[in-house]
């Protein structure tokens, strides 16, 4: 063992003296435990292996014991949790692969490439599977959009998406953006890719076959993103600027042909595993993949492409440049893999070999300058079960009225304020900026309640969304939980699909602060209720602690990122009115629930109390009867009541349909209540006169109940409320007001 | 006829447009790499959408030093059918083969979304099955969609009637004299933003581009004899 280090570099005395390994992020006792597992002191660059490999971002040491709830076996479930992303078979020998993963902190700091190479990073897991990627979604938060910090990182944010979605030629079909101080100094910032694959074509990432050689294949190495996992571990601070290296630069270009040749490779059949180098660089996807085959893997890294002079094993093995895989082939394929990448003008490089002694050997100018058993990096950390404590924000929420606000008086005017709050109003801004169309596969555009892309030569489509209120997650994260899955069904079913299995991304605070893991841990609890319920596993995911600002812990935002199959292109279905004369039907209940709305938050300035309340029995009937009645052709539109309730969805079907409605709802409740509440397991429909009676007669049938409101007519949205007019005006002013906000304050 | 669909570094139009010839017009297409030295067999030739060689300099300036950009002006002298669409356009210019140049969107932003054309000559090879004033249908997606020429150029385009597409709707992008698209003087050379491959299909949104396509092998049938499709 060389203990010859770099003349900046402390020797491993120094680190266990002056405690060095602490600044990155490893304890006093994962220290001893290291110590251990090496028999003797680890040098510079093994600790630093050390800690990215036992940072939350790839050991999951806080969340493990949470994420076992989680179901994740179906009977359409081909690949789950544990591979660089999850693959649910929808038949013909087809199969979805698709994640969701977080670049929150890099955003924070430095939006446009923090964002884009988030979205390079998800792009690599479906590729690495074997995955054609076809679709990326992004879920979004940000402060309030009146701050100039925000529409900052904002504008940036979305521009990043852009710059490297459009460039890679994959469609950004869909998403959401939520604005509240919530997030203010720290974005959430959750890219999603959804891949086509051939069962046949699955991928793993393994280092099979001792002695089998191991490609590197990408662009050099640089010191970008050293330690990247490791900050995005920690909360932010005042010094997060400092750590603006961490923040890594994306070339989408480059992924665009590391993707072309991948998949070339792939489609040979000639790969024994491959892996993207993601967090931890170097250090993750070898020591992975050759924990997944029970081997050893030996770097040569003098062979590592390098972008820099004098760079050493510590940064080479840390560095999270991008656009970079990992690949193991049989020998005699060499020549033939070569081939393929220089076809497309990459460099590949040998620098490897799979080995028999489960040890990850690093080889530095004839050196080994590390050498560590690969099991104690990938299995052996510590998993840390945190205390957790209920807040005290939650008890005084229970006794908190929300029906105590004295009556709006002008419901038309809360109407207009709510279409102008940024979170309800057209993301059209944020969407036009994205090129949803390349690919010629997009059925449905950006805005409806799910994206659709059709699967080549097939009839079928893929439904897909992400989905999430933070604020009912915060009032009450075991209910917001449950909410977060079923409103994900909702929309996908609302689009026309069958619900297939999700993936989630758990943006949290700290889980050090015991109120913090009791989110996590009742959001979890929630999510898992309903995954079972809808039959919808957890197939991978994310998971992003430590997201906290100078207020404190973020809203807890389980994002679920859910995908459906719509088994036949017919049963395609969208949010607009259709037609003139159609009849209008709200599916559901309404009750005053205030807690966590929009209304809430826009009309009366509060966050408080307990959100809607939802029995998941309820919902899973009332999806089942709409899917059924769209597969059995007798819906025009469908749109699930959300953010903003009745009166917003109204207004969304005749925006997006271009028509107008007449409404009457008779009801028990204030004018306001009936059409702000946010009650869940709500759907309008509607359907032509001469299906309607079917329609609501197969409902009623199912159990759901269901309620004839109106009519699509002319060019005005009037609602009645026990016979009084409470709304009446253009869709042409709604369509404005609404379309305009995010542009206006954005100037 | 035979069609080629280009592949640079970067291209990502160009599957699209070769399912669109497929299922347009059923025509054998093949896809050609940037590396390319033989064009000869090919009756029409398609520089589809992306972002050749990461357009990270002037877009579509690397691209025209491709080594298939040659036969693509060979191509073009003999009279063979030539589009390029939204970067392939950007190719185009670049090279020489149409005049003017590209400048980044009025709003600097990429703009993706349906844009309104209206026809303004239907006697390119391209364009045949169209009626000159006609409105159509067809998405745009770009950040360096705005097109300039100096006025002497505009002049010469208006005079030899070169401009194939205008934006009849808001000019998304601000290019001069709301130009979305012009041809050479022979007319078999086409350069448009807009992406008619993109719209061939009702489930896309609309099927306005599909008579670009029946347009050209109508042209290539006159022209070799055989009838024409609708």
């Amino acid at each position: 063992m060389a203990q010859q280090v770099s003349a900046k570099e402390p020797t491993a005395q120094q680190i266990a003296e002056q405690k060095i390994y602490r600044q990155m992020g490893v304890t006093d006792d994962e220290y001893a435990l290291i110590c251990g597992f090496l028999g003797r002191k680890p040098n510079y660059t093994e600790i630093g292996v050390f800690s990215v490999m036992w940072s939350e971002h790839c050991s999951y040491k806080n969340s493990k014991p949470v994420l076992r709830k989680f179901p994740t076996k179906g009977p359409r479930v081909l690949v789950g949790p544990g591979e660089g992303a999850g693959v649910v078979d929808i038949g013909d020998n087809l199969a979805v692969c698709f994640k969701i993963e977080s670049h929150n902190h890099p955003s924070a700091i430095e939006p446009y490439q923090g964002a884009a190479t988030g979205v390079g990073g998800i792009i690599r897991d479906i590729f690495s599977m074997g995955a054609r990627p076809v679709a990326l979604l992004n879920s979004l938060r940000f402060g309030k959009l009146t701050n100039e910090r925000v529409k900052y990182l904002f504008e940036n944010v979305v521009a990043g998406i852009a710059g490297y979605g459009n460039c890679v030629g994959i469609p950004t079909v869909g998403g959401e953006v939520m604005f509240d101080e919530s997030y203010e100094g720290n974005p959430l910032v959750n890219a999603m890719c959804v891949g086509i694959i051939e069962h046949d074509k699955i991928q793993k990432g393994v280092a099979q076959g001792i002695g089998n050689p191991v490609f590197y294949v990408g662009p050099a190495t640089g010191r970008d993103g050293i330690h990247g996992a490791t900050f995005a571990s920690e909360e932010l601070t005042e010094e997060s600027e400092a750590k603006r290296p961490a923040v890594q630069v994306g070339d989408p270009f480059m992924e665009k042909l590391v993707m072309e040749a991948c998949l070339e490779l792939i489609n040979a059949g000639i790969v024994v595993g491959i892996q993207d180098m993601g967090a931890a660089g170097l250090t993750c996807s070898s020591s992975e993949m050759a924990s997944k085959a029970g081997n050893g893997m030996e770097l040569n890294l003098d062979l590592v492409p390098q972008r820099e002079t004098g760079m050493t094993a510590y940064e080479m093995m840390l560095s999270e440049s991008q656009e970079r895989m990992l690949f193991v082939v049989e020998p005699d394929k060499e020549e033939q893999a070569k081939a393929i990448f220089e076809r497309w003008g990459l460099p590949c490089v040998k620098v490897g070999r799979v080995t028999d002694d489960g040890r990850l050997r690093l080889i530095k100018d004839g050196e080994v300058v590390g050498d560590i058993p690969v099991r104690a990096l990938v299995d052996e950390c510590p998993v840390y079960h945190k205390p957790s404590r209920i807040p005290e924000y939650y008890v005084k929420n229970a006794s908190v009225d929300t029906t105590r606000y004295p009556e709006v008086a002008d419901v038309q005017d809360a109407l207009l304020r709510l279409l102008a709050s940024p979170s309800i109003a057209s993301k059209e801004w944020v969407y036009s900026q994205y090129d949803y169309m390349v690919r010629t596969s997009t059925a449905v555009w950006p805005g409806s309640d799910a994206a659709v892309v059709m699967v080549p030569g097939t009839r079928k489509a893929i439904a897909m969304t992400t989905d999430c209120n933070g604020r009912y997650v915060y009032l009450d994260p075991e209910v917001g939980g449950k909410i977060a899955l079923a409103e994900a069904a909702r929309n996908v079913v609302c689009s026309g699909a069958e619900p297939l299995a999700i993936t989630d991304n758990l943006n949290f605070g700290s889980p050090e602060k015991p109120e913090v893991f009791w989110q996590l841990e009742k959001a979890v609890d929630g999510i898992s209720e309903a995954c079972e319920k809808f039959g919808t596993p957890v197939i991978g995911g994310n998971v992003s602690l430590y997201n906290e600002n100078s207020k404190g812990a973020i809203y807890p935002t389980p994002v679920i990122g859910m995908v459906g199959l719509v088994h036949d292109l017919d049963h395609i279905t969208t949010q607009g009115f259709k037609a003139e004369g159609d009849v209008i039907f709200l599916l559901g209940e309404t009750k005053a629930e205030l807690g966590g709305s929009e209304f809430q938050y826009v009309i009366h300035g509060v966050t408080e109390g307990r959100p809607p309340m939802i029995d998941l029995d309820v919902e899973k009937r009332m999806q089942d009867a709409v899917l059924d009645a769209i597969q059995s052709g007798l819906v025009a539109s469908a749109h699930d009541l959300s953010d903003g309730g009745l009166a917003v969805a109204l207004a969304e079907s005749c925006i997006s349909g271009g028509l107008g409605a007449e409404v009457e709802i008779a009801t028990e409740l204030r004018a306001d209540f009936a059409l702000f509440s946010e009650s869940q397991s709500r759907v309008i429909l509607s359907a032509k006169p001469d299906k309607a009676d079917e329609l609501e007669r197969k409902v009623r049938e199912a159990g759901v109940p269901v309620t004839r409101i109106g009519t699509v007519r002319g060019n005005d949205l009037k609602i009645g409320v026990n016979g009084r007019q409470a709304v009446d005006a253009p869709v042409k002013q709604l369509a404005q007001v609404w379309k305009d906000a995010i542009p206006c304050l954005m100037k | 006829m035979n069609f080629a669909v280009l592949v640079f570094p970067g291209s990502n139009c160009d599957i699209d447009c070769y399912k669109a010839v497929e299922q347009t017009i059923g025509q054998p297409v093949d896809y050609v790499f940037h590396t390319a030295t033989d064009l000869s067999r090919y009756d029409a030739i398609i520089i589809p959408g992306g972002f050749s060689y990461g357009d990270y300099l002037r877009s579509g300036a690397i691209a025209r030093f491709a080594p298939v950009m040659s036969e693509v002006q060979k191509a073009a002298e003999a009279g063979k059918y030539v589009i390029g669409i939204c970067n392939g356009f950007q190719i185009l210019l670049e090279s020489g083969l149409l005049p003017g140049a590209m400048r980044r969107n009025e709003s600097l932003k990429f703009r993706c979304q349906r844009a309104m054309l209206r026809v303004e000559n239907n006697t390119t090879a391209f364009t045949r099955d169209y009626a000159v004033g006609e409105l159509i249908d067809i998405p745009i997606a770009h950040g360096e969609g705005n097109y300039y020429c100096d006025e002497e150029t505009l002049a010469k385009l208006k005079a030899e009637n070169r401009i194939v597409f205008r934006y009849a709707g808001e000019n998304p992008n601000g290019s001069v004299d709301d130009i979305a698209g012009i041809c050479n003087e022979q007319g078999n050379v086409v350069g448009m933003m807009p992406h008619p491959e993109r719209a061939i299909h009702k489930l896309l949104g609309s099927e306005d581009g599909k008579r670009m396509f029946t347009s050209v092998l109508n042209a290539w049938r006159e022209k070799h004899g055989a009838a024409s499709v609708r």
